[in-house]
């Protein structure tokens, strides 16, 4: 099951905890993977730790010509790329009312515009393969909303009906579009959050525990697989129970 | 027949699965050939492939024909 021999992923955000793993799970099941993110040390660090079939191709998405070159980039050092998982992402948090076009919008051109041509870019070779997977990395926020998190929750959002339109117009083509969307993950990102902050979050999970990255991993590996084929447009949610929708 | 039509005519017949004798100057893509609206984005594509040109969106939007194919890729190379 889940076998990516000879398959190639571009993984973006690949810096990151939940990235990482993704990009590990990836290539655990034997597909050549390239790492993409902005901080290139972290990323040269895993290809190091993957061995073989790890390539490094450092990308700032926020620059709308990067995307383009990325793919490129990617398809240069593996030869193609079947599998793209769209999982950078960053966050401006603010109340709604105090928050800036500035922090809006920065949020805006790498969660949403970022995916959008990172994913038409892509999509050229797999419709020439009759064969491609996206999958973009969303969040239980983009469905239930977060205080502070307007812009975050919108790009999110936007993300799933971006994918379920993609999905349609590629379907008859062998290519799936689905998303993944994670709860509360262990990162160093939610590291520091205070005790009593994750107490709070945790009273919402009915698992009573947060979930790790390679849980969100395992998500995208079923989906970026083989067997996956006749799933597309789907959002898959990995909570814990804390948004059963 | 140019070479350039000939190769326009393969591509559309390998790509649409139609006839051969169907793909004349006149047929439209979609109202003839059955092709739908990503069968004209992929064959644009197959088109800038095969002949190392660029066909920019709004010239695309125009290319409604084999024939319409045909004189845009010979004014193009």
């Amino acid at each position: 099951m889940f076998d990516l021999t000879g398959r190639t992923a571009l993984v973006t955000g690949a810096s990151g905890g939940i990235g990482g793993a993704i990009a590990t799970a990836l290539h655990a099941a034997g597909a050549t993977v390239a790492l993409s993110g902005t901080r290139e040390g972290p990323l040269r660090d895993l290809a190091a730790t993957l061995g073989e079939r790890a390539h490094v191709v450092p990308a700032n998405l926020s620059d709308a010509q990067a995307a383009s070159g990325l793919v490129k980039d990617a398809a240069a050092a593996m030869g193609s790329v079947d599998i793209l998982v769209n999982n950078a992402g960053i966050t401006r948090d603010n109340l709604f009312m105090r928050m800036s076009d500035d922090e809006w919008q920065q949020v805006m051109d790498v969660n949403l515009t970022g995916v959008f041509r990172l994913s038409r870019a892509a999509l050229r070779p797999m419709m020439k393969a009759r064969w491609g997977r996206i999958v973009n990395i969303t969040s239980v926020v983009g469905a239930t909303g977060n205080p502070g998190q307007g812009n975050y929750a919108a790009a999110k959002a936007g993300l799933v009906g971006m994918s379920k339109s993609l999905a349609y117009e590629v379907a008859s083509r062998g290519i799936t579009v689905n998303c993944v969307a994670p709860g509360f993950i262990a990162t160093p990102m939610t590291d520091s959050l205070t005790d009593d902050q994750k107490g709070r979050i945790l009273s919402q999970i009915p698992a009573g525990r947060m979930g790790a990255p390679e849980e969100i991993a395992a998500a995208v590996l079923y989906l970026a697989s083989p067997e996956a084929g006749y799933i597309t447009g789907a959002t898959l949610h990995v909570n814990g129970g804390m948004a059963m929708i | 027949m140019s070479d350039i039509a000939d190769r326009v005519k393969k591509i559309v017949v390998e790509h649409l699965g139609v006839e051969e004798d169907k793909v004349v100057e006149s047929a439209s893509f979609i109202d003839d050939l059955g092709a739908d609206s990503l069968d004209t984005v992929e064959l644009v594509m197959a088109f800038e492939e095969e002949f190392g040109i660029e066909i920019p969106d709004d010239a695309a939007e125009t290319i409604q024909t084999v024939g319409d194919a045909v004189t845009f890729i010979k004014g193009a190379v």
